[in-house]
């Protein structure tokens, strides 16, 4: 029975170390990345998603808002990358509610861990998630015709900017899982706040083109601005203002979700 | 660097709880609960289901804490030394806690990961347990694709990996085949030899009269009865007669002449047609007899025993005894 035996001489710590909490939070991220290899579903619906709505929606749309296919890509490839990332926060939330529904999370809780390791793992892992979003989108619009107009660094910084984004969303996603206890409730919670969100900017229809009431929203809605944002930074254009509005509303979603969702997290704990 | 504390001197004692009790809104599901494990010894909590047997579990491995009462493990208040107290315990709870997309090695890797093992300690660590339950096989698959009993072994080896010195399972065999189960008693007598004490919940009377040393056995949040499996069955006074007709359609008439005349309450297993009833004096057998006999009522078998942890069950908490489907005989 020696592969059981119970460690007899030390004696328990009394507390945790940061660079523990470092090393737990960095395991967690490992243990999120390795999904992604082991899980082929995962990496399914991470590529499929913006090949899908780049086909669909160049297609479907662009001879209709832009008169070319071509013209399309360049104004909408910049909006969805925005969709394609922002869906894909969802999973931190569904990821989350089925860990403490299949009681992973008590297992967490039961071992002498950081607290807030496994919230934060899950949310770098995630991270490198939407860069591979990112990426997919960018290679297969580029494969379809989408030209980068801007310079390198500024494209770089498009990429950089719209992670910053998914960062701050990905909290509210994060809570969704906390309070909502399945991963379907996630789904369908989170559909409902998505949709509007995303569809209801100037993500795939100029804002311009809207009914007055719908321009009204799309004018205040952050992802309007991220898109903007987006497209100065790819194809050129004034970047500035958006840039700005984007960087302050990610920071306002994240000081509101953060600690909302890291509160309920700590609440269970 | 972290601070250690020197190990608390406990008297042999590794779990001892005192009027534990916990709310959850307007439902009270630990009412004042105490009770006490050996060093080294298996500790049955026993009850219905809803008795607050996993409320206790939780209490005790830091996941809930008490609104009264004070429960510590091996000297460490479950409250104020929460991270010693993780330092020391295994839990396995009532469903195998284990991330299903991950392969049974990286379940565990994962795990001694977090514990601050080195990657290669970990792997090591981990095929080590693979091995001693039996999955090496199944080591590099998604643990999804595991069967019920393999999960729980995967579960139990998760929580093994710290090498703990108190283990708490809770219901670890329900839902388990037979052998599944034995295999689980093995090991938890493995364990308790090497000197880890294990705190048990179980529904199965049968499971805690073969593995446990002590037993608690609550009902509606309360401790109803405490003891050996023993002393336990010594608390229900008198013996059991247990009468199986040789006609089974008879049963309800032997059930009247019990009831009716005799004010005792029988209960009949349907599958096996046989009567069993607490009889408080055993000059009463003889009568009894007789007056089946005069009924013409033929018997197959009829004997006079001590009652079996399932009547001393039902005589305490005056509900039905858990069913024990799933612990074949």
């Amino acid at each position: 029975m020696t592969a059981l035996a119970p460690a007899v001489t030390v004696a328990p710590s009394r507390r945790l170390s940061p660079l523990t909490a470092v090393a737990n939070t960095l395991t967690l991220t490992w243990r999120s990345l390795l999904k992604l290899r082991t899980n082929p579903e995962d990496i399914f619906g991470l590529v499929l998603t913006p090949v899908m709505y780049l086909l669909l929606f160049t297609y479907l749309f662009g001879g209709a808002i832009s008169g070319n296919v071509h013209n399309y890509l360049q104004f909408e490839l910049p909006g969805i990358l925005v969709l394609a990332v922002i869906f894909s926060t969802l999973g931190t939330g569904q990821a989350l509610s089925e860990d403490i529904r299949t009681g992973v999370f008590d297992r967490f809780r039961s071992l002498p861990i950081s607290r807030s390791a496994p919230l934060a793992g899950a949310v770098l892992g995630d991270v490198t998630r939407y860069a591979l979003s990112v990426a997919i989108t960018l290679a297969f619009g580029m494969l379809l015709g989408f030209r980068i107009q801007a310079s390198p660094l500024a494209a770089a910084a498009a990429c950089l900017l719209v992670l910053v984004f998914a960062l701050s969303m990905c909290w509210l996603s994060a809570l969704l899982g906390l309070v909502s206890g399945s991963a379907r409730g996630v789904q369908w919670i989170g559909s409902l706040i998505y949709f509007p969100l995303t569809f209801g900017s100037n993500v795939l229809v100029p804002t311009d083109k809207l009914p007055g009431w719908l321009q009204a929203f799309v004018k205040g809605n952050p992802l309007t601005f991220l898109t903007e944002a987006e497209r100065g930074l790819l194809v050129g254009g004034p970047v500035a203002p958006a840039v700005i509005r984007t960087l302050l509303w990610s920071l306002g979603l994240f000081l509101v979700f953060a600690p909302l969702a890291v509160q309920v997290y700590r609440r269970r704990t | 660097m972290n601070g250690q504390t020197p190990a608390k001197d406990h008297d042999g004692i590794a779990i001892e709880v005192h009027g534990l009790v916990k709310r959850f809104g307007k439902t009270t599901a630990l009412d004042g609960v105490d009770l006490t494990a050996r060093t080294g010894t298996v500790l049955g909590l026993l009850g219905p289901n809803g008795a607050g047997k996993t409320t206790v579990v939780r209490t005790l491995a830091t996941l809930i804490r008490p609104d009264a009462g004070t429960a510590t493990v091996l000297g460490y208040d479950v409250q104020r030394d929460a991270h010693p107290v993780r330092q020391l315990v295994g839990l396995t709870g009532q469903y195998a806690s284990v991330d299903e997309l991950l392969s049974g090695l990286n379940n565990l890797v994962m795990i001694g990961r977090l514990l601050g093992i080195s990657r290669g300690e970990a792997k090591a660590r981990a095929a080590e347990l693979l091995e001693r339950f039996d999955l090496t096989e199944a080591a590099r698959r998604p643990a999804k694709t595991y069967s019920g009993g393999m999960r729980r072994r995967l579960d139990l080896a998760a929580s093994l990996v710290g090498r703990p010195r108190v283990l708490f399972l809770d219901e670890p065999t329900t839902g388990l085949d037979p052998r599944s189960r034995n295999e689980l008693w093995s090991i938890v007598r493995g364990l308790t030899a090497d000197g880890v004490t294990v705190l048990l919940t179980t529904q199965y009377l049968e499971e805690a009269d073969q593995l446990c040393h002590d037993i608690t056995v609550i009902d509606k949040g309360q401790v109803i009865a405490t003891g050996t499996p023993d002393e336990l069955k010594a608390k229900v006074s008198g013996q059991v007669l247990a009468v199986t007709p040789a006609d089974p359609g008879r049963v309800p008439q032997i059930e009247d002449i019990l009831t009716q005349r005799h004010r005792l309450a029988p209960a009949t297993s349907p599958d096996s047609g046989t009567v069993t009833v607490a009889v408080p004096d055993s000059a009463l057998v003889p009568a009894l007899v007789r007056e089946l006999d005069e009924a013409g009522i033929g018997i197959e078998e009829l004997a006079l025993r001590k009652p079996s942890l399932d009547e001393v069950f039902l005589a305490l908490t005056g509900n039905r005894a858990p069913e024990p489907e799933g612990i074949p005989q």
